[in-house]
């Protein structure tokens, strides 16, 4: 077996194409020609506005598509520390191939805590159930591992909270028991999927602090999904932005922040508040226009209909180039002068 | 716990008592009287009968004290389990009931059982594989068997039973058996003829169970904690067996206290199609006959059943859903 050189990302996708298969047989993309990767212990945010195909990217690296949805293309290679590998986008979406990365070597938090526990089974029970479906561990010794980690997220008396029923917790609290759901197999990344988006900002903040620490402590990775550039800032270590299906800047985070290259990007920080803009006198501005439509895709670049710097007809009519200077990279005809 | 139970005790011998008064007040709605009855039979036989004599009639047995003193003799012997005469069979109730009750049980959770055993799978598959051609073809004949009248079905099977199987029609026993005692082959043969009163009273509400369990299935499928519990690598059967599934079967459970209640009040006619010896052909004659505790009794007992099957329902929603319990 060949031992992977350590800086081998845990996850590397390239080229991913989503597919909407519709009721009359066509197949509309959804996103198209994806890549990233994510390295050993990064946190990697996917940014974009709703509708961007973020959380889709998100759901099909696990193979959880809806029946309507399918991995056109690419590939979704995972290589986990213990030498294990596979192409996730080749295992399909049932079979004991993808079962065994679920929950074991990928874990996924979803946005809502209030709904992602079911109401009539204990917060216990469906911990310690992930154990048991990957691991050959008695119920008893399930359990413990439960509450151990319930512990390790800060949930207080966590053997008592074994046998709690979800209702019976604070959303906060119910998104503390899904990391501990997500992290209890130790997998090697973790997809969150907009955490905190469901909380209130105190909350919030605890949540984040939490998956940082956690994430330092267990050195997994974690795929961070979210529209709140705020949460990039304070989580990230690399930024992807996404927009109408493609990822069209991707950088180091610091870099996204200081020296936006696709204007896309620029028009989202400038859209973001900032404390004392009203003595400033600077007012948000937002995107003018809405996000495509997946049926009716502007051709040549996506974003040209909202963009003020377009070059037409070249940037309606081409896909624009992808340009990269180090680890950022940009996909805009600007983007060679922008990156220099 | 033992507070909701004593509650529900409470409630229980309070409904049962506002019913006992609500048979007896319909039986005795009906215009006319046993009393009249005897008088019309015997007139029948070219008997002279006179004014006087029915009340004769009457007076023995005291259908002329006024109701509310009928219905306090009536309901004070029900209590101690004496449910008074029955005139047309000149027997006690109790003892013409006890005859024919066992029979009208078994064939009702028969018909229960039936339901639920077939109609939870065949639900199951209809939403996991829906819109194929299975979950199509069980809603067609879902759909016939809500359409088709129960003693149609009745008649229908019955020639069928008798054409293709050979099997006597109607009654619960072949005529070699019915007066034979308790053996190995009298159950058997009794269990072959259960097989059409049970579809008949089943087919329905099979077809009702399915539908709502489908419905409470897809409901379920698309819960977000659905897609959270296949992401921590659940197979696709144990994610449905232990959650959606699950899930579905508190409506299914609140529902059985009035599928028993239609199970039951459904069964006099077809029993009266499919002459069975139960408890439906006795009380449809009952209140003909205007034999009035037999009928009250039945109408009582029948409301007894309901109330029963209310109760374990609600028992069963408790233990299946723990936020009705934490309440």
């Amino acid at each position: 077996m060949m031992i992977a050189p350590i800086d081998t990302p845990v996850l590397s996708v390239r080229g991913l194409s989503i597919a909407l298969d519709t009721r009359d047989g066509h197949a509309v993309p959804i996103t198209q020609d994806v890549s990233f990767d994510i390295a050993r212990g990064e946190v990697l945010a996917l940014v974009g506005e709703s509708g961007s195909g973020k959380s889709v990217t998100a759901l099909a690296l696990m193979q959880l598509l809806g029946a309507n949805l399918k991995v056109a293309r690419g590939e979704i290679a995972l290589h986990t520390q213990d030498g294990f590998r596979a192409d996730v986008a080749k295992l399909g979406a049932r079979g004991k191939g993808i079962e065994a990365i679920r929950g074991a070597r990928m874990g996924m938090i979803f946005q809502e805590p209030m709904s992602s526990f079911s109401p009539i089974h204990t917060i216990g029970q469906q911990i310690a159930e992930v154990v048991t479906v990957h691991e050959d561990v008695g119920r008893k010794a399930a359990r413990a591992r439960a509450a151990e980690l319930l512990g390790k997220v800060g949930i207080p008396d966590p053997v008592g909270a074994l046998d709690r029923y979800p209702s019976e917790f604070s959303g906060g609290m119910r998104q503390r028991a899904m990391i501990a759901r997500a992290l209890i197999c130790g997998p090697s990344l973790l997809i969150a999927d907009e955490p905190t988006t469901a909380l209130d900002v105190t909350i919030q903040g605890q949540i984040l602090e939490l998956l940082r620490s956690l994430q330092r402590d267990l050195g997994m990775a974690i795929l961070f999904i979210t529209h709140d550039l705020g949460i990039v800032a304070q989580m990230a270590d690399r930024v992807a932005v996404m927009y109408s299906g493609r990822i069209i800047e991707s950088a180091p985070v610091r870099d996204i922040f200081r020296r936006p290259a696709h204007p896309y990007t620029r028009a989202l920080l400038d859209a973001v508040p900032r404390l004392g803009d009203i003595d400033r006198g600077r007012r948000i501005r937002p995107i003018a226009g809405s996000v495509p439509n997946i049926f009716d895709v502007p051709p040549g670049c996506r974003f040209h209909p909202r963009c003020p710097v377009a070059v037409l007809p070249r940037c309606a009519e081409l896909q624009p180039p992808r340009y990269a200077s180090g680890r950022h990279e940009v996909e805009c005809v600007h983007g060679e002068k922008v990156l220099a | 716990m033992i507070s909701f139970l004593s509650r529900r005790l409470a409630y229980m011998a309070a409904t049962l008592l506002l019913v006992s008064f609500a048979s007896f007040v319909i039986i005795q709605a009906a215009p006319g009287d046993y009393a009249e009855i005897v008088a019309a039979k015997k007139a029948a036989t070219g008997a002279i009968i006179s004014a006087a004599d029915v009340q004769a009639v009457r007076v023995e047995l005291g259908l002329d004290k006024p109701w509310h003193e009928q219905y306090w003799r009536w309901l004070s012997g029900a209590v101690q389990g004496d449910f008074g005469f029955s005139w047309a069979w000149r027997r006690p109730v109790g003892e013409v009931i006890a005859e024919r009750m066992p029979l009208t049980l078994a064939i009702a959770f028969s018909t229960l059982l039936f339901m639920y055993a077939v109609s939870i799978p065949i639900g199951i598959y209809s939403a996991v594989h829906r819109y194929s051609f299975g979950d199509h073809a069980s809603s067609l004949i879902g759909y016939l068997g809500l359409a088709i009248p129960n003693f149609l079905l009745a008649l229908v099977l019955m020639y069928l039973g008798q054409k293709y199987f050979g099997q006597s029609v109607g009654g619960l026993f072949s005529p070699e058996f019915a007066n034979a005692p308790w053996s190995w082959a009298r159950v058997k043969d009794f269990l072959a003829h259960l097989v059409i009163p049970v579809l008949v009273l089943g087919t329905a509400g099979t077809a009702y169970l399915i539908r709502s369990m489908r419905a409470a299935v897809l409901d379920e499928l698309d819960k977000m904690y659905v897609l959270a519990a296949k992401a921590s690598g659940l197979s696709p059967m144990q994610l449905l067996i232990r959650y959606p599934v699950r899930m579905a079967l508190n409506p299914i459970a609140a529902t059985l206290g009035w599928r028993l209640t239609y199970v039951i009040s459904g069964a006099p006619i077809v029993g009266y199609v499919l002459a069975l010896p139960d408890t439906g052909p006795l009380f449809l004659n009952a209140l003909l006959n205007q034999d009035m505790y037999l009928a009250g009794a039945l109408i009582f007992l029948y409301c007894l059943l309901t109330i029963i099957g209310t109760f374990v329902s609600d028992l069963l929603l408790v233990l299946l859903d723990p936020r009705i319990r934490l309440e």
